[in-house]
């Protein structure tokens, strides 16, 4: 994109702060998702909120409490609550109750495949549910800490203490554990089916390679990662937890190991969210101290997105198309930009 | 420091051995006018019976922290909930935590110790324990971790007087004291003491270790600039024992405190050194530490605070005109190598 590059007499970076169409969503914001062509923000507790090209917001009640745990496949969002509730909702703004849990207790992760295959947890229990098949439900050690669905083949991830699982839920007795001493949240497939990565609650990220479970560890951070994307055709992870944005190579066949990873956009605050371009090597990060910059992967070449200043950003998206980016801070003010 | 400790929300950690009247005294403070909401983090197998609009069931899981430590022991589910809870912000004031009778209350400490997305939000404010006034002595004997939860306490919750005789009160008292000194203790029936003196304690607050004298030398010291609400008249049980005499003094096999201090000051390069490695070789033995350090050529109070190998510490404040600056430490712990640390100690003061 030519935007990256500032004119030849320009002093600082490029700035696009003036083209943000800001948004004031009056709730806290934990995250957002584009529903077709709306970002939907995601409150701390109860709402969602649309905002349209035009900034126009349309309020859409989803839970009955605090919103605990978000997936999202581009056509809706998935969100489990400390209601015991698991519910979905659609780009036209309907939502659908699809399980409750008998004893309310909390959905701590939701995942979603993209053939509409849907999972959640709640204490050390997984479940998933499959087109019209009942649903299947797998106990773990431990409390889990994530969830996330290969992109091929019906197969679940499930982090917990002390390592992951992996699951193939329609296949009885499948469960295979993977170790790794600790506590592990977040997990993701790398779109090549190749390796699996958790956010630990430690600074650091754990995977593996999936062919031989051989162990990466992904260590230096001075903060939890709690923000993880894959880049355009998934040659890097992009993460937070820095205050540069760390993305390790998974390009070749042994993944980050033995490399180092890149790290851009220094800034004097922590990256707390990253999302990166569906298409292009680009990516978008929001930081502790309200920044927003957009980052150029080939070359670290910044464009200011917004100013800092305010509270951490709690949300970053881009459309399908990648033709909008979305963000808001904790507070819920945000903007939407059009490229 | 203290706008931003005051804006953070407190946790009180109720714990006390099975059927101690930790839910007697949970109920107690829910049911007062106090006007304030309380979140309250249960363990989901306990007994139920609580009155109260947001519950979160527990379940105790208790993990290893991957930093070669291995005292350094935190509650995941409660870093979890902890990060739930956050999204209701405003729908709350403070958060009890109530354990199960068999907990080590050490991990829920440790949570507020090493968890930044915890600290950020949330403030441990004391560890109250409640005991059975009839039952504790034998406790004592035979269950490790009823030891530990008095060991562990900053304030103790001496319930059910009314089923023991003056005798066997002192001697339960006595027990109490020969583990843990430092606690305040409150004699109570049916868990009847005062919200005061139980909640907004902040016992982990450094700017509030003051007082590390044991409590029950405190006979006439009315000092307590944080105790507004001493109107339930427990100070008479202080004069009744004058100075500790009368009491009678009893010394736990495996559970001590120990107190340290000089009037000369202490040097930092080689106390700050000293006091780190202690807590790394014993930090297994000491449950809870604490000090008010006078360091040679500093006008300033430094003060710590730590559970097992962990630590925090800050210059505190100027040392006042008149004020002695003195050094205290206190280490309350298992089996403590008393000979070890007082000589350790000793090194440390400038000659």
């Amino acid at each position: 994109m030519k935007e990256f590059t500032p004119a030849p007499d320009s002093a600082s970076i490029v700035s696009v702060t003036d083209r943000v169409k800001p948004v004031a969503l009056g709730m806290s914001v934990t995250s957002v998702q584009f529903l077709r062509d709306r970002a939907a923000f995601v409150g701390g507790e109860e709402n969602v909120k649309f905002v349209d090209a035009k900034g126009e917001i349309t309020t859409v009640a989803v839970h009955s409490g605090g919103i605990l745990s978000t997936a999202s496949d581009g056509k809706r969002i998935l969100m489990g609550g400390d209601d015991g509730k698991v519910v979905s909702l659609d780009a036209k703004g309907d939502v659908t109750l699809l399980a409750t849990d008998p004893k309310r207790r909390w959905i701590d992760a939701v995942a979603l495949h993209a053939d509409g295959a849907f999972a959640w947890s709640a204490g050390k229990v997984a479940t998933v549910k499959s087109g019209k098949n009942e649903e299947k439900s797998l106990e773990v050690p431990s409390t889990v800490g994530g969830l996330a669905f290969a992109p091929k083949g019906l197969r679940l991830a499930i982090a917990h203490y002390n390592g992951a699982t992996l699951w193939f839920p329609n296949m009885e007795g499948s469960a295979e554990f993977l170790p790794w001493a600790g506590s592990h949240h977040a997990v993701t497939f790398s779109p090549d089916n190749k390796f699996l990565v958790t956010a630990m609650h430690e600074p650091a990220l754990h995977g593996w390679r999936l062919a031989d479970n051989r162990h990466m560890r992904m260590t230096g951070y001075p903060g939890r990662v709690r923000s993880m994307s894959w880049s355009a055709g998934g040659k890097g992870l992009a993460t937070s937890g820095a205050d540069t944005v760390i993305i390790w190579p998974f390009a070749s066949k042994d993944g980050p190991m033995g490399k180092e990873p890149a790290m851009l956009a220094p800034l004097q605050a922590r990256v707390s969210v990253v999302a990166c371009h569906p298409k292009n090597d680009i990516l978008a990060c929001g930081y502790g101290d309200g920044t927003v910059l957009m980052v150029r992967l080939e070359d670290g070449a910044e464009i200011l997105v917004r100013r800092n200043g305010t509270p951490p950003v709690a949300a970053i998206a881009w459309n399908a198309k990648g033709t909008l980016l979305a963000f808001a801070d904790e507070n819920g003010d945000g903007g939407l930009l059009e490229l | 420091m203290s706008e931003a400790t005051s804006q953070k929300i407190p946790v009180t950690v109720l714990t006390g051995y099975l059927g101690a009247g930790k839910t007697t005294l949970l109920n107690r403070i829910l049911s007062e006018n106090h006007g304030k909401k309380y979140a309250v983090i249960v363990n989901e197998f306990g007994e139920i019976g609580i009155d109260n609009d947001l519950i979160i069931g527990a379940d105790e899981e208790v993990f290893e922290m991957n930093n070669g430590c291995i005292c350094c022991t935190v509650r995941g589910d409660l870093v979890r909930i902890m990060d739930g809870l956050m999204k209701r912000k405003g729908k709350f004031d403070a958060i009890i935590v109530e354990t199960t009778g068999l907990a080590d209350p050490a991990p829920v400490a440790q949570t507020f110790f090493v968890d930044e997305d915890v600290q950020k939000n949330a403030r441990l404010d004391a560890v109250v324990t409640v005991a059975d006034a009839k039952w504790l002595s034998d406790r004592l004997k035979d269950a490790p971790e009823a030891k530990n939860q008095i060991a562990f306490a900053d304030v103790i919750v001496l319930n059910k007087t009314d089923l023991v005789n003056k005798g066997e009160l002192a001697e339960v008292e006595a027990r109490i004291r020969g583990i843990n000194p430092y606690a305040k203790l409150h004699r109570t029936e049916r868990c009847s003491v005062a919200l005061a003196d139980v909640l907004d304690r902040g016992a982990f607050d450094l700017d509030r270790i003051l007082d590390i004298e044991p409590d029950f030398l405190e006979a006439g010291d009315h000092d307590h600039d944080h105790d507004h609400h001493h109107h339930h008249g427990d100070d008479h049980h202080h004069h009744d024992h004058g100075h500790g005499h009368g009491l009678k003094h009893y010394h736990d096999e495996d559970m001590q405190s120990l107190s340290l201090k000089t009037d000369k000051p202490l040097d930092p390069n080689v106390f700050m050194p000293w006091l780190q490695n202690l807590v790394q070789v014993e930090g297994g033995k000491i449950l809870r530490s604490k000090g008010i350090l006078a360091f040679h050529d500093d006008d300033d109070r430094y003060v710590f605070q730590g559970v097992h190998m962990m630590l925090e510490g800050n210059h505190q404040r100027k040392w006042k005109d008149g004020e002695p600056r003195e050094s205290r430490l206190v280490f309350i712990g298992r089996e403590l190598p008393e000979k070890a640390i007082r000589e350790g100690f000793e090194s440390c003061i400038v000659s």
